[in-house]
């Protein structure tokens, strides 16, 4: 799909009539009905993604993912099942009473405005249920109006609207452009979690079948193959065995990772994008490089072959389920722990609920780095590292041999992903790697780093074409804080730990800041790392020139 | 509509307030059968609503993490932002609770052309919430004056703090000017902002106007229009002894103060007030951020749940693996 030019969407942002522009809509927000038309929404999943789901993946779950079947959302008969205003209700019920969360999140807004515009998809669109108050809202009013005294009573006077297509087609527009990065919870005086509301808000459209294929394609490769792109067993060997062959023309150093091996030290997992798309493939030949260069005794797997989990953006069985592989697979090949790679909601089901879904990992050790002796005690129970800490732990005990003048071509500043930042805490891990592998960083302003950071925009299974306008605008606070680091130092590079960031702040910059390259953090370490017995290195890990071989 | 409604409807409650002052038996049942009747469902609501939240777990750890993790020695944790102790937590809920950390953080984004986007700094929310709560929490105890006796000691300090600039008789007590200005920032807010305004419902201007008409009622009362401030003291010690009596001529303006206070009381447990209790349970901010070194329960996990098995994953691509040298477990 065409999408209009930078410039013209840039005047569009800053002066189109929106709430961001000043802009006030004449009507209620309840009275502003959501129309889909091509460009404002994800395609819906293929009728035979739907029935492998209920076949294969939950087939003693009837009912989560709604009838297989094909619809338009442009349409309105989106073919819902008889009573499905009742099986929403019905859900709502059941997670009001599993989630503590969402009953105090209903209750406790007084719609203050604090979130208002702290959203990206405001701040990009000027959209009024953007506001994460009234994306809330839309789930909000429907729970007044039924699960509430004053509702019940008062109904629409109470701020009650009862379930309706309507309601509905709000949900699948703005639950599908909220990313769950969590950045107005902090903002939030009660700590309210878009994140939360939009999961559920999610988990029931899933209810009635009404689902995007970006997410739910994904789904189910990860179940079938272990990974998102589909990749079998072979070749996801493949493709890493290729990146072998890069590493050896760059740098002259062949190394040998060994896949599902019984027996090896540490498992390490990292998001299948790394294995298979630019510029991941280059974070995933920093890994290469580090494993060789310390000597590490570990595996890959092309069964547990996903760190990502496209579970997270479905519902919390799909979450289990597919993270369930880690740990079956730790288990399986006798590993003592479990190393993870660079990724962003990877990391987020890792830290926050791998460990209740699918623990106790008591067939694990206490990670310990083989080559400092560090136990990695913050994952005592886990039993997962990631690969930031796991680094900087090297670094810090002088094991790496680093010559950070080989990203002297690269100016970087790094971009904090949302969930290592505000479902985790991992903020100077990454940049004390960063600051020991090159020599020019920079920091983007403070109101969009570490726990402000702003989101790709693409995040939770939106970074698919069809909605590409959508993501250049909510990616928009993102970019605008690069092109200011751009402007004062010339930076050239954009870094993360996320793969949903390298695929889509690629795009992102390609669009807002066409001269910054996006890489992970790992890219420039293996850059920087001094491999025993290497050739003279002439190009980074991308066979871009160096700094003085540009010749 | 949205502002109209419950305006209308606070003026219909002074109105009912103002007619029942003046009807046979009417100032018992505003004056005593009310406000035990309004402090026994508030009470009870407020406990009814906890227990109900309570009722529901939280099946995961989830707090918002604000600040750098307990990672390794050397990296300086951020223990009250991203606490991973009790005691952390306890700080981080100290906090959000007594000097609204989280409202403190508080920017305004700013769209120029370009685009280009600018974060302000923005604190009046955080103030006036601030001097809002503050003055509320100092008025409501400066009326204890009226439910004890003796008088106790911080309750005279309070009064004196509270009138230390000694203007006027009776002393002005500045908190009963701020709570005043702080409301009408709050509901000016409301309209003023076109954002602000698009998301407000009458949920949110009636709790205003009702603790608007509380507050001007009170000050009517104590500086303006002269009641019997013994016999009002009678009938409030009276109401906390159990023993309640209403003597002499009080004045409609009270009853009318004791009914929107009722009124307030009652509707409390029912609406948006509950943040009150609430950000005592909100799970993104009371947990700790320990989730990769103590495992949290979740009483519903379904352990039936299980991942599609290797031995099914190998079996589907065994040949495969066979060729590419991955080792199998069945050859």
């Amino acid at each position: 799909m065409a999408i209009i030019k930078a410039d013209k969407l840039g005047v569009s942002v800053a002066k189109g009539p929106s709430l961001m522009t000043g802009a006030v809509p004449k009507k209620d927000w309840w009275d502003v009905p959501a129309i889909f038309k091509p460009g404002n929404y994800a395609y819906p999943a293929k009728k035979e993604i739907i029935e492998y789901h209920t076949q294969k993946t939950f087939p003693n779950h009837p009912g989560l993912f709604g009838q297989p079947r094909d619809w338009d959302p442009e349409t309105d008969d989106w073919k819902l099942p008889d009573g499905w205003e009742n099986i929403i209700l019905n859900g709502l019920k059941e997670r009001l009473d599993k989630f503590r969360s969402l009953k105090i999140f209903m209750d406790c807004c007084v719609r203050c405005g604090a979130c208002a515009d702290k959203c990206h998809f405001f701040l990009g669109t000027g959209d009024p249920k953007n506001m994460p108050v009234l994306r809330a809202e839309l789930l909000r009013s429907v729970y007044r109006n039924d699960f509430t005294l004053g509702g019940k009573i008062l109904g629409k006077m109470a701020g009650g609207r009862p379930m309706t297509f309507g309601v509905l087609k709000e949900w699948f527009m703005y639950y599908y452009q909220c990313t769950e990065c969590r950045r107005c919870s902090v903002f939030c005086p009660y700590g309210i979690d878009t994140a939360e509301i939009t999961m559920i808000g999610r988990e029931l459209l899933h209810l009635v079948g009404v689902n995007i294929n970006w997410i739910m394609e994904p789904a189910a490769n990860s179940n079938r193959t272990g990974n998102h792109m589909g990749l079998q067993p072979h070749t996801f060997k493949d493709n890493i065995m290729y990146l072998c062959d890069d590493i050896e023309e760059i740098t002259g150093i062949r190394v040998d990772p060994t896949f599902n091996r019984k027996g090896a030290e540490v498992l390490f997992i990292t998001p299948s994008a790394d294995v298979f798309a630019e510029p991941g493939i280059y974070t995933a030949m920093g890994y290469l490089l580090l494993f060789h260069h310390i000597g590490l005794d570990y595996t890959w797997s092309t069964y547990a072959s996903e760190g990502g989990n496209f579970g997270l953006f479905t519902n919390n069985e799909m979450m289990k389920k597919l993270n369930g592989k880690m740990y079956a697979e730790a288990k399986r090949l006798g590993v003592k722990w479990i190393l993870g790679g660079e990724c962003g909601h990877m990391w987020r089901v890792l830290h926050q609920y791998m460990d209740t879904m699918n623990g106790p990992a008591d067939f694990l050790q206490v990670p310990t780095s083989p080559i400092t002796g560090t136990r990695f005690d913050n994952a005592a129970s886990t039993k997962m590292v990631h690969i930031s800490e796991f680094t900087a732990d090297l670094i810090k005990h002088g094991k790496l041999k680093l010559d950070p003048k080989r990203n002297d071509h690269r100016i970087a500043t790094y971009h904090d992903s949302c969930n290592p930042a505000r479902a985790m805490g991992l903020l100077e891990e990454p940049r004390y790697v960063l600051k020991n592998v090159c020599n020019n960083f920079h920091e983007m302003p403070e109101n969009t780093i570490r726990e402000s950071t702003f989101c790709c925009g693409s995040g939770t299974g939106l970074n698919t074409d069809e909605i590409m306008e959508l993501r250049m605008r909510a990616g928009l606070p993102r970019a605008n804080a690069v092109k200011y680091v751009r402007e004062k130092h010339a930076v050239n590079m954009l870094s993360c730990v996320c793969a949903i960031d390298r695929a889509t702040l690629t795009s992102l910059m390609n669009y807002w800041n066409p001269d910054v390259e996006v890489c992970g953090v790992s890219e420039l370490v293996g850059n920087a790392l001094v491999m025993e017995g290497e050739k003279e290195r002439e190009t980074g890990l991308r066979f871009e020139p160096l700094a003085g071989m540009e010749g | 509509m949205r502002i109209l409604n419950p305006f209308i409807a606070v003026l219909a409650l002074i109105a009912v307030a103002l007619v029942a002052a003046q009807v046979p038996g009417g100032q018992v049942l505003v004056g005593i059968i009310l406000p035990y009747l309004a402090f026994a469902l508030f009470l009870g609501g407020v406990v009814y609503r906890v227990l109900q939240w309570a009722k529901s777990p939280v099946p995961f750890r989830i707090p918002t993490t604000c600040g750098q993790a307990n990672s390794l020695p050397w990296i300086k944790q951020n223990k009250i932002d991203c606490p991973s102790t009790k005691l952390g937590v306890i700080a981080r809920m100290f906090l959000e609770v007594f000097l609204f950390r989280s409202l403190f953080r508080n920017t305004k984004a700013e769209m120029h052309d370009g685009p280009k986007l600018v974060y302000g700094s923005s604190k009046f929310l955080w103030l006036f919430a601030i001097l809002f709560h503050y003055c509320f929490l100092v008025i409501v105890l400066r009326h204890m004056r009226l439910f004890m006796d003796p008088v106790p000691g911080f309750v005279s300090a309070l009064e004196f703090g509270d009138g230390f600039l000694q203007i006027g008789a009776p002393v002005f007590y500045q908190t009963d000017a701020i709570f005043l200005g702080a409301i009408a920032f709050l509901f000016l807010r409301r309209v003023t902002l076109s954002n602000i305004r698009y998301i407000s419902l009458p949920a949110d201007y009636f709790p205003l106007f009702l603790i608007f008409g509380i507050a001007f009622t009170g000050i009517l009362m104590r500086y303006f229009l002269r009641v019997d401030v013994v016999a009002i003291k009678q009938l409030t010690h009276g109401l906390a002894t159990f023993s309640p009596a209403i003597t002499g001529q009080i004045g409609s303006i009270f009853f009318i103060h004791v009914f929107l206070i009722c009124a307030l009381m009652i509707y409390f447990p029912f609406s948006k007030l509950m943040h009150m209790a609430g950000i005592f349970m909100s799970p993104t901010r009371n947990m700790i951020n320990n989730s990769r070194m103590v495992r949290h329960i979740n009483p519903w996990n379904d352990p039936n749940i299980k991942p599609h098995s290797y031995a099914g994953y190998e079996d589907e691509f065994r040949e495969f693996m066979k060729e590419g040298g991955i080792p199998v477990e069945k050859e």
